[in-house]
């Protein structure tokens, strides 16, 4: 099947494929950022088809899923969406990975967005398909399509007069015929109390072949003829090798030849773990260019000497100025996060094979639609010529929208004229990662005679996320530095946030929740130092100040409920509360720390989230248990710094993930929604971080103000 | 180099390898056994973990020519068809999310339960601590495990 010799220019079209059966693709609206990087450039996002329904003769389903997996749960809740409408028979559906094809649009996963870019448009493909199916088969009989119900893969006729074998006809059957009629406009689709499959706990199409080793990750890959290769990189980010020697690592058994990168020295060998070895055998002299002598408390200096000056300003509300020089009370403070690798459990791969007019490319990655414009600018073929095969994640977080990896793999398979799977190492994947950026975050308040907060200013020094990725801010603003803060939910009728764009040589990019993850800390923290300094409770607080804010606020009375906020605890145990609105949806989380010598322990969060319509509750409770692991190991164990311009953690014994004895209880409490669904993979790192300092705060008398939490701070 | 000589998911394997070379390459790159992870390369996050002898064992250190005449299980041969009372287990609880890590999972504690049939909450801590899942499924790890020891007491497949 080739998409882009099918004819669409309306919304919805139809076209015999190459196969039998019917084949029917739809536009889905993406909102993305990045869409000038496409190869084709931002015209090549106006109005393309991006996702496929291919119903065969044996009467399976195939959703030639445009997104694709890596764990949030996107190829199950995609389907329910789709298969809802098309009245499909479940356990006949298949979902397949398609190519990355202009025709299809943007592909990728980021920013949540899955569910609710395709919330409407993959409902109304679903019934759209089912209402030529019903046509079809109301052609067939010579009936009127009233009298055609479709039920689960099969049109059902109704009429009284219908002979027993034309009681039904499988999709299947009809598929031909359906191909060939015009395609209906505006059919309705169904009220949500018909749903049958969206709301509903279906279990994961992914799971079976994920309990027994057989889903095929980026990592599995292996074609024929195909080598093994790794990558010695300039440990300084920007640097590159001047010369090297390599006599000893070409003597080690399976390696077969060494060459050079675009930023680094290739060892190809017959294994993965020759490979590997081989390049810690390799003599480099490295240009280690202009971030060489750059470090952690250099950073930290250079956002401390930006803030003092205003920054530039991202939003603002009332007068700051006069409201603080009015005020009863003023709390300041300062807070810092460091830069956070994103140590996806797959690391970093790609394999591809490079011919004289060919490029195939086999990777996990969240970012199709760019793997292939970055295999076409490393191989010198037009993209049309570059076959992406997209393969299930071992994680993205954020990691996986880049490209280095895949460029890599397309320059060797170039130099040496073979199909080859580049691997890196745990080490080359926490040190040449790009990085939730560190920031740097100084807050002043102003509170009435009352105790309440009057005025609110935060300034932000903090590296761009969109200046790393080729874009860089206009007029000096990113807001992915500074979400979270200038967009908080909180009434406070004067206001300032302003920003320093800070660039400080280490690569940065998006992690889980990307801005949140700071920001939330920050302010949320801030919030309760607010409140202490007020004398008032910290969910009155902000129960106050969100009176404006219904759907933030139900979350919070729902999540104090819930958590029996204001109740005795155990002795030794303490709350913390956080709110938060992002990607689309809103959540509140109260953690129950205790604090020993030093030593946080989490014991149990409850989490109240309203993500509008829910597709799948089991699915957005699992993205919550994983966001507030997410968001606590960064909280409790997550840093990264810099020395004469290198990282210093290397493998996940400096670089640690919370364990199973760690991890807390998590309650996840779903708000009843008829909203648009919101995002729901990074909901859920935000809060978590916030509401342990903050018990850690009740617990100890201690404020937290630098991640991640280090029991020298608590001594 | 010399042949060495074990047992392969219940079959006679002769591997013939560069010295030192880990269980893990032998296993995804040599025999294209690829349900083994690679995570670190240091037993730092169980991505890895096999069985040799019936213990849980990190693939990624373990020098195949450590292997003459041990007996190995990787998670192709926990089950022909996903049948370990912990693979149902952790299909019944839809346990994985991204899934790269649950084959290390899944074969640490379908070796916890060999040694404590009824593990409690400690000793799963104790053993699982060693696997990393940055999915965070640790609570469906936990009610997964307790599970499979219930399929397996009513007589479920070991």
């Amino acid at each position: 099947m080739n998409a882009a010799k099918l004819n669409r220019r309306g919304f919805l079209h139809v076209g015999a494929s190459a196969t039998a059966g019917l084949l029917v693709g739809f536009y889905l609206p993406e909102r993305s950022p990045l869409a000038a990087q496409t190869p084709e450039g931002q015209a090549a996002n106006a109005a393309k088809l991006n996702a496929w329904i291919h119903i065969a003769p044996d009467d399976s389903v195939t959703f030639m899923i445009h997104k694709v997996e890596m764990g949030q749960g996107t190829v199950t809740s995609l389907s329910q969406l789709l298969a809802e409408e098309l009245e499909c028979d479940w356990g006949k559906f298949r979902t397949e990975f398609p190519p990355v094809d202009p025709a299809f649009g943007f592909q990728g996963v980021v920013g949540s967005q899955s569910i609710r870019t395709s919330w409407d448009p993959l409902r109304k493909a679903g019934a759209t398909a089912r209402e030529m199916l019903v046509l079809a088969a109301a052609q067939t009989w010579g009936v009127d399509k009233s009298k055609c119900r479709a039920e689960s893969g099969f049109v059902v006729n109704t009429s009284t007069n219908a002979g027993l074998n034309q009681v039904k006809l499988s999709y299947g059957k009809l598929a031909d015929a359906a191909a060939k009629l015009p395609v209906p406009t505006n059919v309705a689709l169904k009220d949500p109390k018909q749903f049958k499959l969206i709301g509903k706990s279906i279990k994961r199409l992914d799971t079976p072949n994920k309990v027994t080793g057989r889903t095929q990750f980026g990592i599995d890959t292996r074609r024929p003829g195909m080598v093994y290769a790794a990558i010695a990189r300039c440990p300084v980010f920007g640097g590159k090798a001047a010369s090297f020697d390599d006599t000893k690592a070409k003597a080690f058994p399976g390696v077969k030849q060494v060459v050079s990168t675009s930023r680094g020295v290739a060892v190809v060998a017959d294994n993965t773990w020759s490979a590997i070895q081989g390049t810690k055998l390799l003599n480099i002299k490295w240009d280690e260019g202009p971030n060489a002598n750059q470090s952690s408390a250099n950073i930290s200096k250079i956002f401390a000497e930006r803030a003092q000056k205003p920054g530039v300003e991202v939003s603002k509300a009332g007068d700051v100025a006069a409201s603080l020089a009015s005020a009863a009370k003023k709390v300041e403070a300062v807070y810092e996060a460091p830069f956070l690798a994103h140590a996806t459990m797959e690391p970093m791969n790609c394999t591809a094979d490079v011919r004289a007019d060919s490029c195939d490319v086999w990777a996990s990655t969240q970012m199709q639609t760019m793997a292939q414009g970055a295999a076409a600018q490393a191989s010198g073929l037009p993209p049309a010529k570059v076959h992406i095969h997209s393969q299930f994640m071992g994680g993205g977080f954020g990691r996986r929208g880049m490209t280095d990896y895949v460029t890599e793999a397309v320059e060797v398979s170039k130099a040496i004229g073979a199909p080859v799977k580049v691997t890196w190492s745990r080490e080359d994947d926490t040190q040449h990662d790009n990085y939730r950026p560190a920031s740097y975050s100084r807050f002043e308040a102003g509170l009435d005679a009352e105790g309440w907060p009057i005025a609110w200013t935060n300034r932000i020094a903090c590296p761009s996320i969109t200046n790393s990725s080729g874009q860089p801010p206009q007029n000096g603003i990113d807001r992915t530095s500074t979400e979270g803060s200038h967009d908080m939910g909180y009434g406070i009728p004067n206001k300032l946030v302003d920003y320093h764009w800070t660039e400080v040589g280490i690569p940065v990019t998006y992690w889980r929740a990307v801005g949140y993850t700071q920001n939330t800390f920050f302010v949320e923290s801030f919030m309760d130092e607010v409140a202490a300094a007020g004398g008032k409770d910290p969910v009155e607080l902000r129960r106050r100040l969100l009176a404006q804010n219904p759907r933030l606020l139900r979350v919070l009375e729902l999540v104090a409920q819930k958590s029996e906020w204001g109740k005795p605890l155990p002795a030794g145990r303490f709350r913390g509360v956080a709110v938060v609105n992002n990607v689309g949806s809103y959540t509140a989380q109260v953690a129950e720390v205790s604090v020993n010598q030093g030593k946080v322990r989490v014991h149990r969060v409850v989490c109240a989230v309203d993500c509008g319509h829910i597709v799948n509750p089991t699915i957005v409770e699992q993205q919550i248990r994983s966001a507030i692991v997410y968001g606590l190991t960064a909280a409790l164990k997550g840093e990264i710094t810099i020395s004469q311009g290198r990282v210093q953690q290397a493998n996940f014994n400096q670089y640690d993930m919370l364990r199973i004895d760690e991890a807390p209880v998590v309650e996840v409490h779903l708000v009843e929604s008829a909203q648009n669904p919101g995002g729901i993979g990074e909901a859920g790192v935000p809060a978590i971080a916030p509401a342990v300092c903050n018990a850690i705060f009740a617990a100890t008398g201690k404020r937290i103000r630098h991640l991640p939490i280090r029991p020298e701070q608590l001594a | 180099m010399a042949s060495i000589r074990f047992n392969l998911n219940g079959k006679p394997q002769a591997a013939d390898v560069a010295p030192g070379m880990p269980l893990l390459w032998y296993l995804r790159d040599s025999l294209g056994m690829t349900g083994t992870k690679f995570g670190c390369g240091m037993a730092l996050c169980g991505a890895c973990t096999v069985h040799v002898n019936g213990n849980a064992t990190r693939s990624c250190v373990t020098p195949v020519s450590s292997l003459a005449g041990k007996s190995v299980t990787t998670i192709e041969g926990l089950s022909p068809d996903g049948s370990h009372p912990v693979q149902v287990a952790w299909a019944e609880g839809d346990v994985p999310q991204c899934g790269y890590c649950q084959s290390g999972q899944i074969m640490n504690a379908a070796a916890l339960l060999t040694k404590r049939p009824n593990p409690s909450d400690a000793d799963i801590d104790e053993v699982m601590r060693g696997n990393i899942c940055r999915c965070g499924t640790y609570q469906d790890i936990r009610h997964a495990i307790h599970r499979a020891a219930e399929l397996k007491a009513a007589g479920g497949k070991a």
